[in-house]
């Protein structure tokens, strides 16, 4: 009935009796009676699978010291978390000490990232979703997104910042944490963000409700959402041509020529010229045009990132402020649109879009806000 | 048969203009292979004078044939032929901010077969890559387990092995076309995939090893050893099933971009899970909700809703060849060759369409088909110089049908990022030339 082996003898009462240090020969000294208790003893303890014994030699238990080293994650239930407490005003000298170069000031720089705030209102916080990610037009910040506090906290701690991970201690953590939320007007201005009140903090997250499950995707027997049927014939009207690469994008990965094997069934196509072989030998002049004007684009673009209008302007998504497409589209019949925008930008300004201000540039040239203003109203490609 | 088209047939593909008649076409091949950087490779001007005796490649002496080559060990670890160079990984101009945080695409047009040659395996960091020193890497297993353990390379490579052959498709393959057409090429389409045989010791084992706690362990958390510490729950029946801690792919230790000296392989899954440089593993009762499970890795659904902890990468096929920015040398017969994969199990069909979904025929699958591995699938195609639209749509053990992109849309919207899964459409316009295009 109960075969009691040598090392699953020994695996038993290292279970059972926690101090007695088991030794090669006990099993030879134990009687039979006793034998069967401790068989007894370990059919209890199967609770643990048990295979400890199959690969003798084969690694060591780790010290306590080893597993509090390596073990940071924090979960929902905050489990893992460490105790301690930061204050936002704290959070702010981090910030900027240790995070700001590549996010931005208020969190808001598209540089390195996507935004780390914005998008999310006070009704999102009393609602725990967030209405704008219902909008298709509209970015994704990392606030608009996070349902548990925990994710953020962690995050932090584990991986930021990005060139110099877990050099932050726990308060700076908390601190730059509470920072972030402040931003988004999760917290005040003047909160302490600690182990005691993150359950608080994480009931208004505005978009603690906007996660589920409810799918398919996490096990292997998921069922699926779609259900295509394997039809052979007559499937389907003539195929209708719904999208294709734009005539501009053509180029946009490079000379697709070189991509491709040197032999075989096919060459790649050379995609540094327009698609026929007729227009692609004689370039038309509305070609050159197009390329001039591609060519200022690229220039404008080249100007707008070096002076970073793009961490608070998307081309065409809204991101602190309003997208570059849709200034361009309000002013579209303003004639005095060049000078009023050129003075916006030089001088600041707030309340057009919202109440966010837009900051004054008046570093730049009066050419480098022509050229901007130019490129915006001209669409901004 | 006209001698300018038997002409056509006894010279290699290289010299066989599509259309020998049309001059346009011809320097249209010849400015495609000179800007490749395949000068030698350029049509012979004299072809046609000696097409009377031959072909110069058969008639003139050969460098090779007649003189004295390399000798052994010229590369201690050898190279791709130089004439292979145009076979890279690549990134998506645009498509991150940082190369540390970034996607290199495998080549799958180039591909062959069902494996990926380890240095084409697509790469994704969130931090940038190491070269660990493997004597100094460790692996602990702690959490709900009787013991924490710890085990160095040389404590992992003495348990028994496995070797099996899996998948690997990032959950954002074929994310920038949810919307519409972005991409020109099968690289940048569905080149987050690649397919190795992993060599390592499966997680059940491990996890016996520290005698997990039966009743309450209903996840594990996979943490890597770099800066993001990248972390992702599996559930415990997957972790006991196929689930695997492996240092090699492909007959060798795992290449440093790819997780050197230690990866997990979540057979299925989404590459998220498969953390490289493993350094933990951590037995517990419920999910973790890290960072690529909460703010990653989520799909956004029309409603604004996030689907969480989406992993199983669902059946999916794409035709390799003719794809998105090749272009057919001439007309006649091709063999149009693709993958298919399933993160269910098996592939059980592909079917193939040149009409762009109208009707359909069935193709080879090529050996061996295994479970959540890619499948090469073949079908005989005679291209008569019409334009077409080439699709595949594989059928997995399940019976599930990989679905068009109408469909997908209907329950998923646009903005989802990952699991796009949809039937890939290539056109063939009647200059030969294979783009990606969108059907409804
Ligand atoms: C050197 C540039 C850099 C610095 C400095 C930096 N970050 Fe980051 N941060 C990044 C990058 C890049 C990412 C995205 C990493 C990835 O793709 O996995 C990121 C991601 C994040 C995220 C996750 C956002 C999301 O939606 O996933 C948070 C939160 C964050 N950073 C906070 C901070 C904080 C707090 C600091 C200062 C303590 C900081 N960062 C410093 C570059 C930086
Ligand atoms: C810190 C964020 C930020 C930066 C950096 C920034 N902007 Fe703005 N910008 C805004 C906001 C917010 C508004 C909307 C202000 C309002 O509501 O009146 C705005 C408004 C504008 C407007 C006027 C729109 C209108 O209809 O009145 C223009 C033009 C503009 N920005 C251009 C630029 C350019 C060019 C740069 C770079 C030199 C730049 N911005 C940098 C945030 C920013």
């Amino acid at each position: 009935m109960c075969k009691l082996d040598k090392h699953a003898l020994q695996y038993a009462l290292q279970h059972a009796l926690q101090y007695l240090r088991p030794s090669t020969d006990l099993h030879n000294r134990l009687r039979p009676g006793v034998r069967l208790m401790l068989c007894v003893v370990l059919m209890l303890f199967t609770t643990y699978s048990v295979a400890q014994t199959k690969y003798p030699g084969v690694g060591r238990a780790a010290t306590a010291a080893e597993v509090s080293a390596w073990d940071i994650d924090v979960r929902a239930d905050f489990k893992g978390l460490p105790k301690g407490s930061g204050s936002v005003k704290r959070g702010e000298d981090v910030w900027e000490a240790k995070c700001a170069s590549c996010h931005g000031t208020f969190g808001e720089s598209n540089q390195t990232f996507p935004p780390l705030v914005g998008g999310t209102t006070a009704t999102d916080i009393a609602n725990g979703r967030v209405a704008a990610l219902t909008k298709p037009s509209e970015g994704r910040t990392t606030l608009m997104k996070l349902s548990r506090i925990s994710t953020l906290w962690d995050y932090i701690n584990r991986a930021m910042p990005w060139n110099a991970p877990q050099t932050l201690s726990v308060e700076e953590v908390y601190a730059v944490t509470a920072y972030i939320l402040s931003l988004g007007n999760v917290v005040p201005d003047d909160f302490v963000l600690s182990d005691q009140n993150m359950a608080q903090v994480q009931a208004r997250l505005p978009n603690r409700f906007g996660l589920h499950m409810n799918h398919g995707l996490w096990s292997v027997q998921g069922k699926p959402d779609t259900n295509n049927t394997a039809c052979m014939h007559n499937c389907t009207q003539q195929a209708q041509l719904r999208s294709e690469l734009p005539e501009h994008a053509r180029d946009a990965h490079g000379n697709l020529a070189e991509q491709q094997r040197l032999i075989g069934p096919t060459r790649g196509t050379v995609t540094t010229r327009v698609a026929s072989a007729a227009t692609s030998t004689t370039a038309t002049s509305s070609d050159t045009n197009a390329a001039k004007s591609s060519t200022a684009h690229a220039e404008a673009r080249a100007l707008a990132t070096k002076h970073a209008c793009l961490s608070c302007h998307g081309i065409a998504n809204r991101l602190v402020g309003p997208s570059f497409q849709e200034i361009a589209k309000r002013h579209q019949t303003d004639n005095q649109a060049n000078t009023k925008l050129a003075q916006k930008i030089r001088a600041g300004g707030v309340g057009a879009w919202g109440n966010i201000p837009m900051p004054a540039q008046a570093h730049l040239a009066d050419d480098e806000i022509n050229r901007l203003v130019q490129w915006i109203l001209s669409g901004a490609r | 048969m006209s001698a300018r088209k038997f002409f056509g047939r006894i010279l290699p593909a290289t010299e066989t203009a599509r259309v020998p008649t049309r001059s346009s076409r011809r320097r249209f091949l010849q400015h495609t292979l000179g800007a490749a950087g395949a000068a030698t490779l350029a049509l012979p001007s004299h072809a046609a004078d000696n097409a009377a005796q031959g072909d110069p490649s058969i008639l003139k002496p050969q460098p090779h044939r007649i003189g004295l080559g390399q000798p052994v060990a010229t590369f201690g670890y050898g190279q791709p032929s130089q004439w292979e160079k145009n076979l890279q990984r690549r990134q998506s101009p645009g498509l991150t901010r940082v190369t540390q945080s970034s996607v290199a695409f495998t080549p799958l047009q180039g591909s062959f077969g069902i494996l990926t040659p380890n240095g084409l395996h697509f790469e994704r960091h969130h931090q940038g890559w190491w070269d660990i020193d493997p004597s100094q890497h460790r692996l602990m297993v702690m959490g709900l387990v009787k013991q924490a353990r710890v085990y160095t390379m040389d404590d992992l490579m003495r348990l028994p092995s496995v070797s099996r052959i899996h998948f690997i498709e990032c959950g954002a393959n074929t994310g920038m076309e949810w919307g519409n057409v972005a991409v020109p090429s099968v690289q940048y389409t569905h080149g987050m995939l690649s397919c190795c045989e992993f060599t390592g010791v499966r997680l059940s084992t491990l996890l016996d090893l520290s005698g997990f706690h039966k009743k309450t362990a209903r996840f594990v958390l996979a943490e890597g050893g770099d800066g993001s510490g990248l972390s992702r729950s599996i559930s415990i029946e997957q972790a006991l099933d196929d689930v695997i801690v492996a240092w090699a792919m492909n007959g060798e230790m795992l290449r440093p971009e790819n997780g050197y000296p230690l990866r997990l392989v979540v057979p299925g899954a989404q590459g998220v899970s498969w953390v490289k440089w493993l350094r933990r593993l951590e037995v517990g009762d419920q999910r973790w909700d890290q960072r690529e499970e909460v703010l990653h890795y989520v799909d956004l659904m029309p409603d604004g809703m996030h689907r969480q902890y989406t992993q199983i990468q669902e059946a999916k096929s794409v035709i390799t060849s003719p794809s998105g920015g090749q272009t057919l040398l001439d007309h006649g017969f091709y063999n149009v060759t693709g993958l298919a994969w399933s993160g269910r199990g098996r592939v059980k069909r592909v079917d193939v369409s040149v009409d762009g979904g109208r009707n359909w025929r069935t193709a080879r699958l090529e050996t061996p088909i295994l479970s959540k591995a890619l499948t090469r699938f073949n079908i005989d195609w005679q291209w008569n110089g019409q334009p077409a639209i080439l699709q595949s749509r594989v059928i997995d053990e399940t019976g599930y049908v990989q679905p068009t992109i109408g469909q997908l849309r209907a329950v998923r919207g646009t903005r989802s990022i990952y699991h796009n899964n949809m039937i890939q459409s290539w056109k063939v316009a009647e200059n030969g030339e294979v783009s990606n295009v969108q059907v409804g």
